[in-house]
């Protein structure tokens, strides 16, 4: 087991350099001058000098590469062009409303997802099968800010429910922080509840058609103990499996989510620092999102003994 | 030798029984097929069809709600919606189309022989590892704000962040192929690696890849629009559904049609190549069709 945990922690380590490398060799690799794309069409060459500067492009590649990662270990991700301030004192600020948007969006999404699934693969073949299956389709077609539009149009402007946009912190209260974190949730998680249905209800048909689910029901076991305790903890391994995957799907939608509902997260922060052409923390962000994306899937990694005490590391 | 005659099958023409037969066991396929076919006669023919100058300024005219005159209204520039969006659907399919099959071609190339060859493999799949790593908007986000942003440069972007995808799939296919016996018995007739590789091996990807191209290409408009949306896309000058939809964002709550109507297209374009995806993993798969 220990072994195991440490080849994997070793494997996370080198996804995370090749991560690192990527990121940062863009600026060489990216055609043309990358400080002059970062300045825009009105800067002076002194600008683009400066700018160079500190970006720390007019040292060689190694040199470079080198003091970056030296100070990534310190845990200093650069400061912005823009604002001068430390990129992680610019992330810090925002991490609030990305955390409380992705974890509630997970929430509920594994909450909805996993039932309809399991239910899906009961009634296999069944007009609620073709359904659940239909409406799974169209999740993964409509885009996240087309379905954020849709829901602020029915749920804030036409039945004026909720907020229309922007975010409250938890210490204002339960109600204003959820009631602003609703519509986000649903526009971010619908995609990813279609995913996490859709392997769900495929690893259950699996499991059932294995034959100590037909012992199970032969002895008499209520259906619902049979789908929950024996056919469902069977399939928890490919579930999980997608729940980490899908994470990245979360953080990709909670850019988009953040910019249609105005929540001032991480993914606001990208954007603007894309309108801005703000390397530095973009630099950072891919990071951070990379590095929570490796570190949740080597969690699910581990997590899967216990759904599969068989599986031996 | 008596020669029996068969009496004339009474159907029309057999191409419209091929479709018939085809349309009872997939429905939903060759329902996406034909919208997807509708949507690229539409950006072929965008010309034609009624639209004005998708760049015209008529201030005078500005967001004016849906009318006999302007079917989808007018944005906040007075440009009319309607020729917009039809144009948009230029944009969308090319780089739909565009991104899928570059990323196969490249995809393909790495996976066949990253897959053949273990020591090339274990460096090339740490790399992939890494790039599938990075969430595919930041990744697209990372090269967009580096270069100037162009249709190719969206392109190139979103490539990139597929390309990992297909190389995993085609090694997973090209590891379980060399192990088949007439993959043995190439080897063992003496045959090279380019010819196995090209012969033996690259026949047996086309199916899965195929039906991979098809998810890739919605994946891929999606995230064109995506781009588009955050103003890390297609350049504003040119009307895509993402840049509409984007110019809107500010408008939405009095002018909600400019993003309903790129949106709706939008949608319905992914939807139909998802369905024609669905389909043909059913038709090649009819295995995996049962479960999926």
């Amino acid at each position: 087991m220990i072994v195991y945990v440490l080849r994997r922690l070793g494997a996370t380590l080198i996804v995370m350099a090749v991560v690192a490398l990527f990121v940062f060799s863009l600026l060489f690799l990216t055609p043309g001058d990358p400080a002059a794309v970062i300045a825009g069409d009105v800067a002076t060459a002194d600008d683009i000098q400066r700018i160079r500067a500190k970006l720390g492009l007019n040292e060689p590649f190694l040199v470079q590469f080198g003091g970056w990662v030296g100070r990534l270990l310190h845990g200093d991700l650069g400061t912005s062009i823009f604002t001068n301030l430390p990129v992680t004192t610019l992330i810090g600020q925002r991490v609030q409303p990305t955390v409380s948007l992705t974890l509630l969006t997970l929430v509920i999404a594994v909450l909805i997802a996993v039932p309809v699934g399991v239910v899906a693969a009961a009634k296999a073949g069944t007009w609620t099968d073709r359904l659940v299956m239909g409406c799974s389709v169209l999740a993964f077609s409509v885009p996240v800010f087309v379905l954020a539009y849709l829901l602020i149009g029915l749920f804030s402007i036409r039945l004026e429910w909720l907020p229309v946009q922007g975010y409250r912190p938890f210490s204002d209260g339960l109600w204003p922080w959820l009631s602003h974190l609703i519509l986000p949730s649903i526009a971010l998680g619908t995609v990813y509840m279609a995913f996490i249905a859709r392997i769900t209800r495929a690893a259950m048909l699996d499991v059932l058609s294995q034959d100590y689910i037909r012992t199970a029901n032969a002895k008499g076991l209520a259906p619902r103990a049979v789908l929950t305790r024996h056919a469902l903890k069977n399939a928890g391994v490919p579930i999980i499996t997608v729940i980490g995957i899908g994470i990245a799907l979360l953080i990709s939608g909670a850019i988009v989510t953040e910019t249609v509902f105005a929540i001032p997260g991480i993914g606001r922060l990208t954007v603007d620092a894309i309108l801005r052409r703000d390397y530095p923390i973009i630099q950072g962000v891919i990071l951070l999102f990379s590095g929570v994306y490796v570190l949740i899937n080597l969690l699910v990694d581990l997590s899967y003994r216990l759904f599969d005490p068989r599986i031996r590391y | 030798m008596t020669t029996a005659v068969l009496p004339a099958p009474k159907s029309a023409s057999p191409t419209w029984q091929w479709f018939r037969d085809a349309f009872r066991r997939h429905p939903t396929a060759i329902v996406g097929a034909m919208v997807l076919a509708v949507m690229v006669l539409t950006a072929l023919l965008a010309p034609w069809l009624g639209t004005v100058d998708p760049q015209t300024l008529a201030p005078i005219q500005r967001l004016k709600p849906p009318s006999g005159e302007h079917w989808f209204g007018t944005d906040m520039l007075g440009r009319d919606v309607y020729s917009r969006v039809i144009y948009g659907s230029r944009i969308s399919l090319t780089v739909g189309i565009a991104v899928a099959a570059f990323s196969i071609a490249v995809g393909l190339a790495i996976g066949l022989v990253t897959g053949y060859i273990r020591w090339l493999d274990a460096i090339v799949m740490r790399v992939m590892d890494g790039l599938m790593s990075i969430p595919s908007v930041l990744l697209a986000i990372a090269l967009m704000a580096l270069t100037k942003a162009s249709v190719g440069n969206v392109i190139l972007a979103i490539t990139l962040a597929e390309v990992p995808r297909v190389v995993r799939l085609v090694r997973g296919l090209v590891l379980s192929l060399r192990e088949q016996p007439y993959v043995d018995a190439a080897v063992a007739a003496g045959t090279n690696l380019a010819l196995i590789l090209l012969r033996h091996i690259l026949p047996n990807t086309v199916a899965p890849l195929l039906v991979q191209g098809t998810y890739i290409c919605a994946s891929a408009m999606i995230l064109e629009a995506i781009l588009s949306f955050i103003g890390a896309g297609t350049p504003p000058n040119i009307p895509s559904w993402g840049n509409i939809m984007a110019e809107a964002r500010s408008l939405f709550q009095i002018a909600g049609y400019l993003i309903l109507f790129p949106g709706l297209f939008l949608s319905l374009t992914v939807l139909a190549v998802n369905l024609l995806g669905d389909g043909m993993r059913d038709a090649l798969d009819p295995r995996l069709a049962r479960r999926m």
